[in-house]
């Protein structure tokens, strides 16, 4: 277990070292001129000054000078030198914003607790409510509930998320004002504003996602209610409930939290269109706003980000799986 | 039910106070998409207090159904049972899933075929047994329901029960398995136990070893064993009492000796023509039963054997076609019921039998 664990993490760094490569291969060989971009954003820009800021930022050394710079920053920190300012960047040093001037990591930090708070309230959501929903399904399979909810599943998913938290938005805040239009509030500030601006983004992402965790655990519930040590229990004389929870629903969980693992991966990576709609300042936002300014270190760092979080979701769902299931040895 | 008498002609022969187990005129359907299936047609049987009887039959001939009707372990929104089971005096057809939860496990216990398949996967088999002990005494701690947990897996014969208890299922041999699905059964002393093919998927040896301790058990606790199984050799060695079973009705019904030495319907014949004898020539083919067992679907008409009888011939007229058989006493009389057109099958049968050899 801990030989596999070491194993896995010594993977995760070869995958996010790979990462980083391509993030970086992919601004320096492609179209992007961040000097152009800069200068334009205060007066009038002239090539010659687009390129000397691309000189000072150390675009036109050699890719491996410059990479070798990045990664030294990530380790030992560096100073980055941006227009006529020098900016310390301690490490981790992921670079700095080209728009605000902060250290990319300075504001990770700062933006994170958001995304976290929503990933978290919006998994729990469809969590429970999903594998609530295909059990009931799988339970009372053929009759007409049944078919109610897998078709009204179905055409809940069929909506575009976006408009499903577009329309939440502008009904129940805006135009009916059900839920409050606070902004989001750090929870170390208020512990109140924080769950009253979170609730309705939780909601909106625990009914959308929740429809495939139906369909997932109604499907596994459906075979595992057939097989034999279901009907053991029975025989045993067990409650039904007990039945149904501990000795069904304990083995049909398996599928549902592999996908449980990528989605929550996905969502602490940045949901950006429920942070966009509902102004939360989370990551994705983050990254939605650094890719028109071209803002490559922003960029990379919350690329670099996803990439960890969907690594390091690979191997808890996949410790896990030898917690559920006392046969999958990890090795 | 009105039909008691005519189907079960026995009752005399059971004198003594009703035996423990009574199934009577038992017909379990299914709805399906494709039609209704009919599984269980009729059936009628008994099963005394220290006595096992066996039930053989093909995959599909209802053997497994009908128990696990007595069980109730068929979702009743899925199920059409009629009949009368009764169980210890008391019927449990139409019994409250709660009263019949109170059965299950306790009074009326059953032993499944692939045990790797029945006990849970993710669960210690320790716990599992303590489970099935603890849901029939709430008042017993979950210490002392361990504790009969291990004494129940040292009774059926487990080295080491205090540890292999914090074992999982696979960590178990296929055999060690078996034996701790006989503990998780027996946890509560049934008076009833039934053993779906318990030994099926075990090698000989094994095997051996298994219908030994269930022997040994039912010696010790005093329970009526169903035994369902299609395989003779094991009827032949656990059985009092033998039901062949033949697309959902049973075709004969006697004691283990009568059924296996002077077999009164083709069918059963065929069974018993198809295991192999130790001194027969190894040259010699096997004899199979020809044809595919029936549809439950459309069952056919008449006997339900007649498409794959070879006897319909010394049967006068098309009578194997038309009239379903009942099942009635041979020429032994009352103890030995067939369903059968055939007057004195046993004769019949031992003549094709010399001349299936002399050919």
């Amino acid at each position: 277990m801990v030989g596999f664990v070491i194993r896995r993490l010594l993977s995760a760094v070869l995958v996010l070292w790979v990462t980083s490569l391509i993030v970086f291969g992919i601004f320096f060989f492609g179209p992007s001129d961040p000097g152009q971009t800069l200068c334009g954003q205060g007066t009038r820009c002239t090539p010659e000054k687009a390129e000397l800021i691309n000189e000072s930022l150390g675009f036109n050394d050699p890719v491996v000078q410059q990479y070798g710079e990045w990664l030294g920053g990530v380790f030992v920190g560096r100073t980055v030198t941006l227009g006529s300012s020098e900016i310390d960047c301690p490490a981790p040093c992921l670079g700095v914003s080209y728009r605000t001037r902060e250290p990319v990591w300075d504001i990770i930090k700062d933006r994170y607790p958001a995304t976290l708070s929503l990933a978290i309230g919006g998994a729990a959501i469809f969590l429970t409510l999903g594998t609530t929903l295909g059990v009931i399904a799988a339970r009372n399979r053929g009759t007409t509930l049944d078919r109610a909810m897998v078709g009204g599943s179905l055409i809940m998913s069929s909506i575009p998320y976006y408009l499903l938290a577009l329309l939440a938005f502008l009904y129940l805040v805006q135009v009916w004002g059900i839920f409050p239009s606070t902004s989001y509030t750090p929870i170390t500030e208020s512990p109140w504003e924080w769950f009253t601006a979170l609730l309705l983004p939780w909601l909106v992402i625990g009914l959308a996602n929740s429809t495939q965790y139906a369909r997932y655990s109604r499907g596994s519930m459906v075979e595992v209610l057939n097989e034999d040590f279901v009907r053991t229990a029975r025989a045993k004389g067990l409650r039904e409930r007990r039945i149904v929870l501990k000795h069904a629903l304990r083995a049909a969980i398996v599928p549902v939290v592999t996908i449980l693992g990528l989605d929550f991966a996905f969502l602490l990576a940045g949901t950006i269109f429920t942070e966009q709609i509902f102004g939360i300042d989370g990551i994705g936002r983050t990254a939605i706003q650094a890719i028109p300014l071209q803002n490559l270190p922003v960029i990379s760092a919350t690329v670099l980000i996803a990439a960890s979080f969907v690594v390091m979701a690979n191997l808890i769902v996949d410790i896990l799986y030898s917690v559920i299931d006392p046969r999958v040895r990890l090795t | 039910m009105t039909t008691s008498a005519v189907a079960d002609p026995t009752a005399k022969e059971w004198t003594s106070d009703e035996p423990f187990l009574v199934v009577d005129d038992l017909t379990v359907k299914f709805p399906t998409a494709d039609g209704l299936v009919h599984a269980v047609t009729g059936l009628s049987y008994k099963v005394e207090l220290g006595k096992t009887l066996g039930i053989v039959g093909e995959s599909g001939s209802g053997k497994s159904v009908s128990s696990m009707a007595v069980v109730g372990l068929h979702d009743p929104k899925r199920t059409r049972m009629s009949g009368s089971i009764r169980v210890g005096g008391a019927e449990v057809v139409w019994l409250s899933e709660s009263k019949m939860r109170r059965l299950r496990g306790n009074d009326v216990a059953m032993i499944f075929q692939d045990a790797l398949a029945a006990l849970h996967p993710f669960y210690r088999v320790g716990v599992q047994i303590a489970e099935a002990y603890l849901s029939h005494h709430p008042k017993a701690t979950k210490r002392e329901a361990q504790q009969k947990a291990v004494s129940m897996l040292d009774r059926v014969g487990i080295p080491q029960p205090d540890q292999r208890a914090r074992d999982f299922p696979h960590q178990f041999s296929g055999g060690m398995r078996q034996r701790a699905m006989i503990a998780m059964a027996l946890v509560n002393d049934p008076k009833l136990l039934f053993a779906d093919e318990p030994t099926t998927a075990l090698d000989v040896t094994v095997q051996a070893q298994i219908l030994d301790l269930l022997q040994e058990l039912q010696r010790d606790f005093g329970s009526a064993i169903v035994f369902i199984t299609h395989d003779l050799g094991v009827i032949a060695e656990m059985a009092d009492q033998v039901l062949v079973m033949y697309g959902g009705r049973a075709v004969e019904y006697g004691t283990c000796k009568d059924i296996l030495t002077t077999p009164q319907m083709p069918y059963t014949w065929g069974l018993l023509e198809s295991i192999p004898e130790m001194d027969s020539d190894p040259t010699q083919r096997l004899l199979p039963i020809a044809g595919t067992p029936p549809s439950l679907l459309t069952p056919p008409s008449g006997c339900p054997f007649h498409p794959r009888c070879r006897f319909t011939g010394d049967v006068p007229g098309d009578l194997c076609e038309r009239e379903l058989p009942e099942l009635l006493p041979g020429i032994e009389g009352v103890r030995h019921l067939k369903r059968c057109h055939l007057r004195d099958s046993a004769e019949v049968l031992s003549r094709a039998a010399t001349s299936t050899r002399e050919s």
